[in-house]
Formats: structure tokens, C-alpha cells, sequence
């Protein structure tokens, strides 16, 4: 017999499972929209009212396309490719606080899957998971563009998680904490940790933008180079699981985004209106989404915006330019806390 | 299948890889085997011909007013080009005195087309860097500029535009209306297109030194044009050979110092501006023009009665039928015309031994001479580099293989 907080916290996965692929399901819609908006077009409009169906067609058309393996990949690593750039993506969601949760006849039910006191260090093992999806995938294609692809892309994310490390050390060390509840709960009242770390958040964001692949850092995939990039072989499903999982890592640095520097479901000045505490925890909520869609439209915008970077200068970026201004974030919030005696 | 080479004397083995014919970036077919040492271009070697339709050899088999298509098929971002400087060079060989009222309406379409080949040209530089955007902002003028050959002739990328002696009819209202938006409208749309890409950090730093070649270079190769001109040679064939009334205009030749893609992008943007100012410059002559109605020289040899005509008078039907069967005197000799084309000069050298067809006939097409410069440009560059020159190059494969 399921004890009713297993049952809770199994209802809890389907949910926040559910959402991260209907929002980025609909960010591919979005995209478009974005893309067409900004490029004075009218965007997908056929499949239902305003285009809205186009996902959910995209999703069947992909599932029924014929599924193609070359004779000369590797089947085995062609297949666990995709399969691992799904997985990891899927699973950094577990530890984003969603909400402060609801107490309903004095239950608590908290709005996150699991408070590991390493979220911070969990979602980085997690995504760097990722990075050999795209690895594996590309290699086994046995195809050169592909390869390409794939030595970019784990170049490109083994550089920019350094830089990425370091600014968050920077946070750490004022927060003191690794949990992610806790930093949000530190948050509270507007102290948003963007405006103790602007430096390091400007890192975490250049570099979130490289993990995700998205412009200007799109060079694993960028077609007009190397045709597909790592997924230039693959077909059917499993292109879509590279492409989807693309969009959910775009959802999940956004929600990691908001969560670290904007204070996640914490609302200044709401809590002197509003008492009830569980209205208050479901605006929290809606207010996080909020600001993860506006990230994600923040994605769009750039990636509509400008050009790519080119290899050597990616490189040049993450070494010559971010880690050292990392280390610089940490050394400086190392010198201010001490003069201050403690930040907070 | 392993096509990996190792150098004899050498134990590092390096990979070979095929650029194309059916890669995004080689717009059209042509291919480049690149030999890299990770994604360091060490040698590149070339290969044409995937679209050869042996063009020369079939122009020489059809009467003159018959090669205007195929002269389409060379350059298709800027057929009129190429239509009209056809026309040019057998009314040099027939010795027509052309109006100047034509003079200027050719003038009119061949800077609209030098428009739509440098839009394609710097837009899809701009895709190639993964900025798409700046390219839907320009890429709706070139549709308006095909609209405004649809208007004239009834086509819109293989335009046959034009007859030899002038056009077929007269510009149509909508036309002229259409000239004159565009030449208000346009400049707006070019300028947020700068906006994104010509001060943009990232953009510069993909272009700035990428495919460089020196203007000694340029000139031992033979290139002309923009790709010669953003070298610093200021040769342009509109000022250093003027036809076509250029004499007439005045306007600038932009002139780069480089020769790398930047300025290539740079140069191609400025001959943009200076179109948009010939073609006013053109609005405005015709309005001062006596000859308000002149769409054709008077070349009754050569130039097609009109269809009602042939229908009612003899000398109408006569002329047809000559035209037609090619009962027309051709005087012999030998001419070359140039001019100045979208890419580079476009030349075409005609000998007439006095029958309906050419003897000989040579088109001497730009992008066939920057795609021998292509492997020197890129050698020690990266792939992302080599992209970048062949689409600032602007190396049209029609033009390419002919």
C-alpha cells in the first residue's frame, strides 16, 4: 500500500513532467511566433485557431516519419544518444522549487519533487549528463559533419560549465547554501540575488545560453556549417527528442535562472495584500512562470537577434573573458562580505 | 568508409572532407574537397560543372534574340543584367543607335537588379553568421523588385526582359509607381538592416579578416566587380567604360581595404545606396526628357513588328517573317561588350560570320574566375570561415558553370 505522501510525491513528477513538456511543447510554437514577430511575418497560423494545434502536429509528423538508422552508425549508441539528451533533460526539474506549498487541512504539500540539500550540484551532474547525448550521438552517426557537431558541442559545454561553476561559487558563498528552497527562501521581500551578484549572474546567463546551445552559441547544430550538426543522421523520433530536449534545457535554465537570481516564487510586497497563505503560494507560482516565460522569450529575442559566434572566438570567450571575470565575481564578493563583516 | 589521408613524411593523418554539392551552405551545387586538421582548412581543391548546361555552345546554335534566355540561366539573382548587356553587345554589333529614353529605363532595371543581387548577397552573409532575421527585412524588397519585373515583362527570376533595340512595351503605370515606392521605401528597411549586422560585435568579428585577398592577388586573378573593389582597386565598368547612358550619372564607387568578407559586405551595402541614388537620378532625367514615349530603337531588322501590324500591312509581315527565319543582315565582325554586372564584369564576347547564328560566342562570367581564387582564400582559415567567403563571394553556381 502507497502511503498517501508517496502517492503525493508521485502525483508531483507526473505533474511537473506533464508541464515541462507541454511548455516546451509550446515553446516551439512560441519560437515561431517569436521568430515571425520579430520578422514582421505572420508565423503558423494553419493547424487550428491561431495556429495553436501546430505543436501537436509537429509531435504526430515526427512520430510518423520513417525512422532511418545508416548501415554505418553504431545502432546501439545511434539509439542512446537521444535517449540520454531526453533523460537528462527531463530530470533537472526535480529539484526547481515550483512554490512555497499548500496546507490544506494541515497537511503540508510541498511544490518540489525533492529538497536535496546539493540542488545546485545536482542540476550541473544532470546537465553535464546531457552533454554526451550529444556526444554519443554524433559519433555514432559516423558521419563528419555530425562529429563536428559533437566535438563542438563538448568543447563548447565542458568550457562554459567552468565559467558557469564559478559564478555560482560566487553565490554560494553568500547564500552559504547549497538547496535551492533555501536560496529562494532567502530571497524574500525583493532581495533578489541579482542585485547582490550582477556580475555573476551576466556569467551564469552567457553560459546558460551556451549549455542550451541556443544562439549565439548554436554552433554544435548550426546548419549552415554543418548541415545538421550532431543531428544531421537521425530521423523521425529520435531528431525530435535532440530538438525537444533543446527546448525543455531552454524551459529549465529559465525556471534555474529565475530561481538563483529573481528570487524564484518569491513576490515582493504581495504578502502585505494578500493573507491567505495558500493564494499567496499558488501566486508565487504563477509569478515564477512568469518569469521563466519571460527568459524564455528572452531566448528567442537573442537568438533572433544576433549572429553566431565562431569556434575559435567561443573559445577565446569562455577562456580568456568569462573564467577570469568569474574568478574576478569571486574575489570580489569574498572582499565585500569581509568588509561588511556578512552580507545578510 | 575511411577517407582520412596521412602526407608521406608526416604521421599526423588529417581528414578530408566534402563540402558540398548538397551542403546548406554551397547555395547551388558546386563542391569543395577540404582537407582539415580538425576544423583548420589545410587545402582545398574545387570541383565544377555540376550544373554545366554548355550554355556557349548552345547560344552559338540559336539566332540572337533567342540567347536573351539563356543568359538568364547565368546569374539568376540579376538576370536583367545580363539580359540587357546581351541586347548591348549585338546592338554594338549591328551599330543601333539606341534612345535615350531606353537608355535610362534600362539604366532603371539594371541598378533594381544590382539591388536584388547584393540583397541576396549581404542578407544570406547575414544567415550564414545564424542571424536570419536582418535577411526576412531586406528579402521583402527583392519580392517587390520581382514585382516590378512581373509588371514589365511578365517574369520574375528568369526575367528574358527587354528585346534587342530596346523593350517590348513601354512601362506600365503600376510599374513606374512601383519604381517610385521602392525608391522611398527601400531605404528604411536597409537601414535597420544595418542596424543589426554592420556595427553588431559578433558580426564583425566573423567577417572582419575572414577570406581575405589583396589586390594584387585580386588582380592576378582577374576579379572585378565588388569582390575586387573591396580589395581597393576602384574599377567599376559603369565609369571606366560607360554604357548605357552612365556617363550621365554621378555617383560613387565605395572601395574597401581588406578584401575580407567585411568589406566585401561593406562595399555590396554602399553600391546598394548608390543604386537607389542612379535610379532617382534616372526618375528625374526621364521627367526632364522630351521623348516621352519611346520604348525601342528603330531597327526594323531586327526588332519585332507589332503583332497587329503583321496582321495588316506587308512591310509588317515581311519584316516578322525575316526576323523570324533570319533572312536579317548580320554585318560580320567581331565586338565584346561588357558590363557591369551584379557580381563582376559580365562580358560577352561575339563574332559573327555574317549568319543568323554566332560563330563564336564567350561569356565571360565573374564568378567562374573568384571560384579558381576560393581554395587560396580559405587555406589556414576554419569551416565556419570558408562559409562565410563563398556566400560573400557571392559564386552563383549558374553563372558559375554556365
Amino acid at each position: 500500500m502507497l502511503s498517501p505522501a508517496l502517492l503525493y510525491t508521485i502525483l508531483l513528477i507526473v505533474v511537473v513532467l506533464g508541464i515541462t513538456l507541454f511548455i516546451a511543447m509550446y515553446s516551439t510554437y512560441a519560437e515561431r511566433k517569436v521568430a515571425a514577430f520579430m520578422q514582421d511575418r505572420v508565423g503558423p497560423d494553419r493547424a487550428g485557431p491561431f495556429g495553436i494545434f501546430q505543436p501537436v502536429a509537429d509531435g504526430i509528423k515526427m512520430f510518423m516519419k520513417e525512422e532511418i538508422i545508416p548501415d554505418v552508425s553504431n545502432k546501439w549508441l545511434f539509439i542512446l544518444g537521444p535517449s540520454i539528451a531526453m533523460l537528462t533533460a527531463c530530470m533537472t526539474s526535480a529539484v526547481i522549487p515550483w512554490g512555497k506549498g499548500l496546507t490544506i487541512g494541515g497537511t503540508t504539500f510541498p511544490m518540489q519533487i525533492t529538497d536535496v540539500n546539493i540542488g545546485i550540484l545536482y542540476i550541473f551532474g544532470v546537465v553535464s549528463i546531457g552533454v554526451y547525448g550529444i556526444m554519443i550521438g554524433g559519433w555514432a552517426s559516423n558521419n563528419k559533419y555530425s562529429l563536428l557537431g559533437a566535438l563542438r558541442a563538448s568543447s563548447q559545454m565542458i568550457s562554459y560549465e567552468i565559467a558557469m561553476g564559478l559564478s555560482i561559487i560566487a553565490l554560494i558563498m553568500m547564500t552559504g547554501t547549497l538547496s535551492l528552497k533555501e536560496i529562494v527562501q532567502q530571497q524574500a521581500e525583493g532581495h533578489w540575488n541579482i542585485i547582490y551578484q550582477p556580475l555573476g549572474f551576466l556569467i551564469f546567463l552567457v553560459c546558460a545560453f551556451a549549455e542550451t546551445n541556443r544562439t549565439p552559441f548554436d554552433l554544435p547544430e548550426c546548419e549552415t556549417e554543418l548541415v545538421g550538426g550532431y543531428h544531421t543522421e537521425y530521423s523521425s523520433m529520435k531528431l525530435g527528442f535532440y530538438l525537444f530536449a533543446e527546448y525543455i534545457n531552454m524551459f529549465i535554465s529559465s525556471a534555474v535562472i529565475s530561481t538563483l537570481y529573481f528570487g524564484g516564487y518569491q513576490m515582493p510586497f504581495i504578502a502585505r495584500f494578500v493573507h491567505d497563505p495558500n493564494l499567496l503560494s499558488i501566486l508565487g507560482t504563477v509569478f515564477l512562470f512568469a518569469k521563466i516565460f519571460f527568459f524564455i522569450f528572452f531566448f528567442m529575442w537573442i537568438r533572433w537577434t544576433v549572429p553566431r559566434f565562431r569556434y575559435d572566438q567561443l573559445m577565446d570567450l569562455g577562456w580568456k573573458k568569462l573564467i577570469p571575470l568569474s574568478i574576478l565575481n569571486i574575489f570580489l564578493t569574498g572582499l565585500i562580505m569581509w568588509w561588511m563583516g556578512n552580507v545578510k | 568508409m575511411d577517407t582520412s589521408v596521412t602526407l608521406p613524411g608526416e604521421t599526423k593523418t588529417y581528414t578530408t572532407l566534402n563540402l558540398g554539392p548538397t551542403h546548406p551552405a554551397t547555395h547551388g551545387i558546386f563542391q569543395n574537397v577540404l582537407k582539415m586538421d580538425g576544423e583548420v582548412i589545410l587545402d582545398a581543391q574545387q570541383t565544377i560543372g555540376y550544373i554545366h548546361r554548355a550554355f556557349e555552345k548552345l547560344a552559338e546554335h540559336k539566332p540572337f534574340y533567342q540567347v536573351t534566355p539563356l543568359t538568364d540561366r547565368l546569374n539568376y539573382c540579376s538576370s536583367p543584367i545580363n539580359n540587357i548587356g546581351w541586347h548591348m553587345t549585338v546592338e554594338k554589333l549591328i551599330r543601333a543607335e539606341i534612345p535615350r529614353r531606353v537608355e535610362y529605363m534600362r539604366v532603371i532595371i539594371m541598378e533594381l537588379s544590382r539591388i536584388t543581387d547584393h540583397i541576396i548577397c549581404n542578407s544570406v552573409i547575414g544567415v550564414d553568421t545564424g542571424a536570419m532575421t536582418g535577411f526576412l527585412y531586406v528579402f521583402q524588397w527583392r519580392e517587390f523588385i520581382y514585382e516590378i519585373y512581373e509588371e514589365i515583362c511578365g517574369e520574375r527570376l528568369t526575367t528574358n526582359i527587354g528585346r534587342i533595340g530596346g523593350f517590348e512595351r513601354d512601362f506600365s503605370e503600376t510599374a513606374w509607381r512601383k519604381i517610385r515606392h521602392i525608391v522611398k521605401e527601400l531605404p528604411a528597411s536597409l537601414k535597420e538592416f544595418e542596424k543589426l549586422l554592420v556595427r553588431n560585435r559578433i558580426f564583425m568579428d566573423r567577417t572582419i579578416g575572414c577570406g581575405p585577398i589583396s589586390a594584387e592577388r585580386a588582380l592576378a586573378f582577374s576579379f572585378s566587380g565588388p569582390n575586387l573593389r573591396a580589395a581597393g582597386v576602384d574599377y567599376d565598368v559603369r565609369v571606366m567604360n560607360p554604357y548605357s547612358s552612365y556617363q550621365d550619372f554621378s555617383f560613387e564607387i565605395p572601395l574597401g581595404t581588406n578584401g575580407d568578407t567585411y568589406d566585401r559586405f561593406m562595399v555590396r551595402e554602399e553600391e546598394m545606396w548608390q543604386s537607389l541614388d542612379i535610379i532617382r537620378q534616372a526618375l528625374d532625367k526621364l521627367d526632364t526628357l522630351d521623348d516621352k514615349t519611346s520604348f525601342h530603337a528603330d531597327l526594323p531588322d531586327f526588332y519585332l513588328p507589332p503583332k497587329e501590324e503583321v496582321y495588316d500591312s506587308m512591310e509588317a509581315l515581311i519584316y516578322h517573317f525575316k526576323i523570324v527565319m533570319g533572312e536579317t543582315d548580320v554585318p560580320v565582325g567581331e565586338v565584346y561588350h561588357c558590363v557591369e554586372g551584379g557580381n563582376g564584369e559580365l562580358g560577352f564576347w561575339l563574332v559573327s560570320d555574317g549568319g543568323r547564328q554566332a560563330f563564336r560566342l564567350h561569356f565571360r562570367r565573374p564568378c567562374f574566375i573568384y571560384y579558381q581564387a576560393y581554395p587560396e582564400m580559405i587555406r589556414g582559415g576554419l569551416l565556419s570561415d570558408a562559409i562565410l567567403t563563398m556566400s560573400s563571394m557571392n559564386v552563383i553556381a549558374g553563372e558559375l558553370d554556365a
